[in-house]
């Protein structure tokens, strides 16, 4: 199965693996989402959205419906 | 004199820009708007050594030079503009010691369009902390520039800054790198077509819809065939540069940076899993914006009251001592008064400015965003449109400015339009007056009559709001960025300096922008009351006098007081209004007070004070005298004036209709456009009557 940053559970870590996804706004690429980069989940608002992330060493926050299109690797 | 160096301060949000640019300018800086858009615009002037002085714009924050909003479009469009009288001599990039990495995206940027470039690397006390050490003289060779480390926090570095700006003719304006080679057919054609253009420059026009001036438009027409590149094609590109530009910084930084993370210590997790928790975060943030509440409510109501009693003061003083005539009249009554009337928003805004300069300057404001964007956004607003909201129940003018935090201009636009809706303090003398004179005594689980009615016209202005807010998301037509990434920057204790000038600026800004609108209207309203025609005006003493010889010295003023009114323009207007709001169950002397609570709301009050005679003989009684003659003012066919249904009538009518010039003044001010506040002004009044003639004939 396809994983996303979506799937992450709190405290867990992944990869990105693709962000070609025309639903990502390039803000977030600047922001260092891009393949290769780590990607964790810290906190989330109630229902899941919006998710608060590291990517990177960047502390951010995105929405669901962004989050289900970047591809990653779950690592732990 | 020596030509002023121009400099751009140019940054990522979250980076210290605006600390720095108050460091250089200090006092000597002043906000305005970018022409036609309500981006604050800030400049300063700074003395540089060899008595040099330099303009400094501080620009908004920008993460790139990709803009997707009118904030980062500003960034663009003067660095792209060389004939804008703002084109800077020097470009100074603010960058975060924390954040190096990212923060470089935007500085190579800059670099390649061969604009003299000086690297800012701020918050460097907080580099032992965070366990970072940086090899300075590497880095400065490897991206050619030149490096100021600075601390705005300790004050350091920034005579160092103020020395590399004067010598900017000293630094290399060589590119990073290459951009071109993420696809070098491409990029050759469009140099061959173009031979004298930088080729980064074309590449950011082509991405951008930027809005060039009419002669730069033209050199740059034929870019349209370049453009034959597909949305996703060029999407695709600037993936591909910004993953190159990356590539390059990281391979900079691997030798140039080193960060040992046993050292590195990190406050914001710890706060987060507080802050933003699911329940805990919530409480807190209420907790916070009833402490906001208190402030601007309760304790503004001091320095409010000291002030409004100061004019009263000076106006008595001017009309005593000043020989009387028009121009006395006009002074105490008509400036002095207006000018009262502005002042008494100073401490109100100074109060919600001080918070949220303190939520701001700390990295606070982001989490609320977090918090309550899900909620928010249903409605077309943000998460940051929470604070207007709640302000708005104290006074809608700071609420207003209070708006302009929010980042997209769609969301903060509708935050405008639907913040006059909540229950400001104003409303609450119209409000109690009504309540005590037609709501019956009695309780309902323990709670009487007479407060539930007021708590529910508090809860009717909030739903309305946000009901409003949810029409006005899917009405109004406007381009907005349809995405959501904020970033939450680590805290930090929030810098004196910074606060206190945030409060001067938003004071000044009301002051002078605002208060030039109201001055005028206020002394328009003046005058509608104060001058009327024919003899029955100007003649006024002598009626009453001869229509009622018996009556005491007070009460024969508190009588020419009312009878002058009731002939004045203002009188006038109020009786010809009266056909309209007969079936909303007035009379013309509430039409008067319609009239005039345009000044303020509160003022309503005061105008049925006078035109029920019970001006001065009020001043050693209390309320109950008005009360009291309002309970008895009756109908010509006798019946009550103020009944369950007139007066549920007239507490709607003030719940709705938009009666401030002071908000309309402000949201014009904010909108930059007259038709935002127009439109607020028709569409609430509107509503207010059709709800307000509902109610009565329903009730009557």
């Amino acid at each position: 199965m396809q994983h996303t940053i979506a799937h992450l559970k709190r405290g867990q870590k992944g990869i990105i693996k693709d962000v070609s996804s025309v639903h990502i706004p390039l803000k977030l690429l600047e922001m260092g989402c891009l393949p290769g980069n780590s990607v964790e989940l810290l906190h989330v608002a109630p229902f899941s959205d919006p998710m608060y992330l590291n990517i990177n060493g960047s502390h951010l926050a995105i929405r669901k419906e962004t989050a289900v299109h970047i591809l990653i690797d779950i690592v732990i | 004199m020596s030509k002023q160096i121009n400099v751009a301060l140019i940054g990522n949000p979250n980076t210290g820009k605006t600390s720095v640019f108050n460091a250089l300018t200090g006092l000597n800086q002043k906000v305005g708007n970018y022409p036609g858009i309500t981006v604050d615009k800030k400049e300063g002037v700074c003395k540089l050594p060899r008595g040099v002085k330099a303009h400094i714009i501080d620009l908004p924050g920008t993460y790139s030079l990709n803009a997707s909003s009118l904030d980062e479009n500003v960034v663009i469009e003067l660095l792209l503009n060389k004939n804008d009288k703002d084109f800077p001599d020097v470009a100074v990039v603010v960058s975060d010691v924390e954040n190096l990495k990212r923060n470089l995206l935007l500085f190579t940027q800059i670099k390649d369009l061969e604009i003299p470039t000086i690297l800012v690397i701020n918050m460097s006390d907080r580099m032992d902390y965070k366990g970072i050490s940086l090899d300075i003289e590497y880095l400065e060779k490897e991206l050619n520039t030149k490096i100021a480390l600075v601390s705005t926090r300790k004050n350091t570095g920034i005579s160092e800054l103020k020395t590399l700006i004067a010598d900017y003719k000293k630094l290399s304006t060589k590119g990073c790198l290459n951009a071109s080679e993420i696809d070098k057919a491409y990029f050759e054609n469009l140099q061959n077509a173009f031979p004298d253009q930088l080729l980064y420059k074309l590449w950011l026009v082509i991405t951008q819809d930027v809005n060039f001036g009419t002669v730069e438009r033209q050199e740059f027409d034929s870019l349209e065939d370049f453009k034959t590149k597909s949305k996703a094609d060029l999407k695709r590109l600037q993936q591909k540069e910004t993953i190159k530009r990356y590539q390059f910084i990281n391979n900079v930084l691997k030798k140039g940076q080193t960060i040992d993370l046993k050292n590195a210590k990190d406050l914001r997790i710890k706060l987060d899993r507080i802050l933003t928790h699911k329940v805990w975060g919530y409480v807190i943030f209420f907790a916070i914006l009833l402490l906001m509440f208190q402030a601007v409510y309760n304790w503004a109501a001091y320095p409010t009251d000291l002030i409004d009693e100061g004019f009263a003061t000076l106006a008595d003083w001017v009309k005593n001592t000043l020989p009387e005539g028009v121009f006395t009249n006009l002074l105490a009554e008509g400036i002095i008064a207006g000018i009262g009337g502005i002042m008494v928003f100073i401490p109100p805004i100074a109060f919600l400015f001080f918070f949220i300069a303190l939520l701001e300057e700390s990295g606070y404001m982001s989490r609320v965003v977090f918090l309550m964007d899900r909620v928010m956004r249903r409605f077309g607003l943000s998460g940051k449109s929470v604070v207007p909201l709640i302000s708005g129940n104290a006074c809608a003018i700071p609420a207003v400015m209070a708006a302009r935090n929010i980042e997209s201009w769609k969301e903060r636009l509708i935050t405008i339009l639907v913040t006059p809706f909540t229950t400001c303090s104003a409303r609450l003398p119209v409000y109690v007056i009504i309540i005590a004179l037609v709501i019956p005594d009695g309780r309902f689980l323990g709670l009487s009559y007479q407060a539930l009615t007021l708590m529910s016209l508090y809860i009717i202005g909030f739903l309305t709001a946000i009901f409003s807010a949810y029409i006005l998301n899917k009405v109004l037509k406007i381009k907005s960025k349809s995405y959501f990434v904020v970033e939450m920057p680590s805290y930090k204790f929030p810098l004196l300096k910074n606060v206190g000038l945030t409060v001067l600026e938003k004071t000044k800004t009301f002051v002078f922008e605002a208060g030039k609108i109201i001055l005028a209207i206020s002394i328009v309203l003046w005058f509608l009351a104060s001058y009327g025609p024919g003899e029955r005006f100007n003649d006024a003493e002598n009626i009453v006098k001869t229509e009622s010889p018996q009556l005491s010295e007070d009460e024969l003023n508190d009588k020419i007081a009312a009878h002058k009114l009731e002939y004045s323009y203002i009188g006038i207007i109020g009786k010809t209004i009266e056909p309209v709001i007969k079936p909303l169950g007035y009379d013309w002397k509430i039409g008067i007070g319609l009239v005039t609570s345009f000044a303020a709301r509160e003022v309503f009050v005061g105008t049925l004070a006078t035109i029920y005679s019970v001006g001065s003989a009020n001043d050693n009684e209390d309320e109950d005298t008005i009360k009291n003659k309002m309970a008895a003012e009756v109908h010509k066919d006798g019946t009550k004036v103020f009944t369950l249904a007139s007066g549920i009538s007239l507490l709607l009518f003030y719940a709705f209709a938009m009666q401030c010039m002071s908000t309309l003044a402000i949201v014009k001010r904010e909108t930059n456009s007259w038709k935002w506040p127009m439109l607020q002004l028709i569409t609430m009044s509107v509503f207010a009557y059709i709800v307000a003639l509902l109610a009565f004939q329903f009730l009557k």
